[in-house]
């Protein structure tokens, strides 16, 4: 069976609350069948109210949202067979494990030998098998947010929901359950709508990312990219961490741009600048910016060491740099490391190509 | 392992036990010492009176402590197919001597009478041959009293007489179930058509049962709209719903006597739009209906409010699970959100239930003769004939009849899921 690139499809999607502000504005997003796609944003940029809409709990304001070709914006949530995982778990508190997980499949009047397999089958690919008679409060937030995902998934749905379903875990868990549910998705292969507002999970779990704000999605595409090659100052911004210079094109060829600064100039990759005279802002990821490179750079300046802060596995250096002091450095650590130390001079340098000269500030 | 607990101790080695017990001593005086003001006033307000009301229902040391010569020779009395022998009617003939000397062989008369019709006429006679010092102290007392009254003679009432013996009775509470101890001493139903207790018991529990059944029918919808609405809606509704509880019991039911009374609001609404003719209203008050209405609105906060409470909890994201996992809203509501409501459920019934069972003015004012309830026979009881026993011997069946309900609940629900708030 070919995969239908278009299994979901949200079509000029428009939500409004109050009639007066609009929450998602004139969204076009296709999800291909099999994805795993992360709607990522900072809180109230709409990316809850796209998957509200998608399990069919909000309508849209305007557009369509379409499931493998069919208009569903008509069709109530109970009809639409789409999973569910809810931020909160969502568990019956009344039912135990196995009657949770039989609940989708009791209301579509399985067969209870059918209904056993199915449960079975859920339960041992969440590794909670032996957990059918506990009751939902006797099982840790790990378990419960397991739970959850089994009984989204236990009725085959062909797409699930997951709305911020790891919020309430802490760290160490948080983690090993985004690789599992990465692992069940890999496994199933089904469709996987995925909400979240922390973007390492995103980058973990996603084939592709859609980054929401302001009701809009400002940028779509794979991890790598995305954190490679954002292409505008939000998302570079928002995912991972950047150095930004804030400056004027001077001078502009096809794959490079001087740009002014307060008091010097930089070589930077003209993403969304044009033409002369076009205020940018100039995003470089820490990483990319060397300390006394060996090779030929070709941006080389002197910085000032203004704060050293170990992190464990790597150092963070802030420098003043080219008149800014936000300037931030990322220095793995090694036995070979510098000593460095604070009011320190020392040569830094990067190359033009991953200075990305983005729409201004 | 081994299966030997070892004692902990402490590095002073003071076993940890004492240890704790010690520490925490002085924290559980303070704690009894704050409730103790309480415990108090319980125990003055609750506990002893209810301890006295019971004494009260089951007193009956009157007649005990008038006629103790009378008792005293009616353990000799052995054949009980015959009338008494003459060491019982000088001791009665004694004791009523020394009641009449007190002015209290009228209370007498009147108790006797209770047990057995007839007793005051016989006793005033034997009243006046006393008065007039007729009776001769030197001869049979038998003969004389006998030749009295021919009630005397009749062994009915010696036996009346015996049977108030006891310092103790259940005939209070035989009489609040329609029933009296025979002469032969069995317990026999009183006559069908003076059967008015036991009519007034199922009719409380009627009403009780129909106002909390209406209450719950009307109250869990508000609740659910209570818990669900936005803030400034549901704080309005909450107000609607506490503003007839923040006035005062007798001006609402005032008030729905003026809504329903034959020429009242209701019926001239009803008139308006020609649902009944002008010379037809029906009766809405004195009688069932009234009743009903009343009760149910007065009660109805306090099913909501547990229920609201209860309904508050419960997140709204379970509904749209069960909706999402493919349960339509019906089934989402039944399987999911109802059981949850159980305890709210259950203590709103429930405390309706008790409230609605020992109902008083509402009744009252709104019931007429119909509407009459068992706490209404108390109050009369009280007030009216002043047979506080009697009052009293009712007032802890009803607590009884409450304390069952409640063990009731308990087996089918469980008290535990009680959620009051």
């Amino acid at each position: 069976m070919s995969k239908n690139p278009e299994f979901v499809k949200f079509d000029k999607v428009d939500k409004s609350y109050d009639g007066k502000v609009l929450v998602v504005k004139d969204l076009q997003l296709d999800i291909a069948e099999g994805e795993f796609i992360t709607m990522l944003g900072p809180s109230g940029s709409g990316k809850t109210t796209c998957l509200m809409m998608l399990a069919g709990f909000e309508t849209p304001t305007h557009g369509e949202i379409l499931l493998d070709g069919n208009i569903i914006s008509n069709i109530p949530p109970h009809k639409r067979g789409i999973g569910m995982v809810f931020q909160n778990y969502a568990l019956f508190p009344h039912m135990t494990v196995y009657e949770n997980l039989a609940f989708p499949l009791r209301v579509r009047k399985v067969e209870k030998d059918e209904i056993d397999k199915k449960v079975d089958k859920a339960l041992s690919m969440v590794s909670l098998s032996g957990f059918e008679t506990r009751m939902p409060a006797q099982l840790s937030g790990g378990q419960q947010q397991r739970v959850a995902v089994a009984r989204a998934l236990v009725f085959d749905p062909a797409v699930v929901l997951m709305d911020e379903p790891l919020g309430a875990l802490d760290k160490n868990l948080r983690e090993s359950m985004q690789y599992e549910i990465k692992h069940i998705h890999e496994s199933i292969g089904v469709t996987v709508v995925y909400v979240t507002h922390d973007q390492s999970e995103a980058l973990t779990m996603s084939n592709r990312i859609a980054v929401f704000n302001d009701g809009k999605v400002q940028q779509l595409s794979n991890p790598a990219e995305l954190y490679e090659k954002p292409v505008n100052s939000f998302v570079a911004e928002f995912i991972g961490e950047n150095n930004t210079f804030n400056g004027e094109v001077v001078d502009i060829d096809k794959d490079k741009c001087k740009v002014k600064l307060a008091n010097s100039e930089i070589l930077a990759n003209p993403i969304s600048v044009k033409s002369k005279g076009e205020k940018t802002t100039v995003s470089l990821r820490p990483e990319r910016a060397l300390i006394n490179p060996t090779d030929k750079m070709d941006n080389m300046f002197t910085g000032n060491i203004e704060e050293v802060i170990y992190h464990g596995d790597h150092t963070r250096v802030r420098l003043n740099l080219l008149g800014s002091s936000e300037f931030i450095l990322k220095v793995p650590n090694s036995t070979s490391n510098l000593e460095l130390k604070v009011s320190q001079d020392i040569n830094i340098g990067w190359n033009s190509v991953d200075a990305r000269a983005l729409d201004p500030k | 392992m081994s299966s030997e607990t070892k004692q902990i101790l402490t590095t002073d080695g003071i076993p940890l036990e004492v240890s704790l017990k010690k520490a925490e001593k002085k924290n559980k005086i303070k704690a009894f010492l704050l409730v103790a003001p309480l415990l108090l006033f319980l125990v003055i307000t609750y506990i002893f009176p209810i301890g006295d009301m019971f004494m009260r229902s089951v007193d009956d040391r009157m007649v005990t402590n008038m006629l103790p010569k009378t008792f005293k020779a009616m353990e000799k009395w052995e054949n009980l197919e015959e009338l008494p022998p003459e060491e019982v009617y000088r001791g009665f003939y004694e004791d009523y001597k020394v009641l009449v000397e007190k002015q209290e062989h009228g209370k007498l008369g009147q108790r006797l009478n209770k047990e057995k019709n007839g007793f005051n006429t016989i006793t005033k006679r034997l009243f006046r041959q006393i008065k007039r010092n007729k009776i001769d102290e030197s001869i049979s007392i038998k003969d004389q009293i006998n030749k009295i009254h021919k009630r005397w003679r009749n062994i009915e009432f010696w036996l009346a007489i015996k049977r108030t013996a006891p310092p103790y009775t259940m005939a209070k509470y035989l009489k609040g179930m329609d029933m009296y101890v025979a002469s032969d001493g069995s317990i026999a139903q009183v006559d069908e058509d003076r059967r008015i207790h036991r009519i007034l018991w199922l009719r409380t529990l009627e009403i009780a049962f129909f106002v909390t059944l209406f209450s719950f029918f009307m109250g869990y919808p508000i609740a659910h709209l209570l818990a669900t609405l936005p803030m400034k809606y549901s704080n309005l509704l909450m107000i609607c719903v506490l503003l007839p509880f923040w006035t005062s019991l007798l001006v609402r039911t005032a008030s729905w006597m003026i809504l329903l009374q034959q020429q009242g609001v209701v019926n001239d609404f009803f008139v308006m739009i020609g649902l009944v003719g002008d010379d037809n209203r029906p009766e809405m008050m004195y009688n069932k209906v009234g009743t009903y209405v009343a009760m149910t609105q007065i009660l109805l906060p306090f099913m909501v409010l547990p229920l609201y409470s209860v309904m508050k909890t419960i997140s709204p994201s379970l509904m749209r699970a069960g909706k999402s996992l493919g349960g339509t809203p019906f089934v989402a509501f039944w399987k999911v959100y109802f059981p949850l409501t159980i305890p709210g459920i259950g203590a709103g019934c429930l405390l309706v239930f008790i409230l609605a069972i020992g109902y008083y003015i509402t009744p009252a004012l709104v019931g007429g003769a119909s509407g009459t309830l068992i706490s209404n026979q108390i109050a009369f009881h009280m007030k009216t004939t002043l047979d506080w026993s009697f009052a009293s011997a009712m007032g802890l069946m009803l607590l009884t009849g409450v304390l069952v309900i409640y063990w009731i609940y308990n087996k089918l629900v469980g008290v535990d899921n009680i959620k009051l708030g």
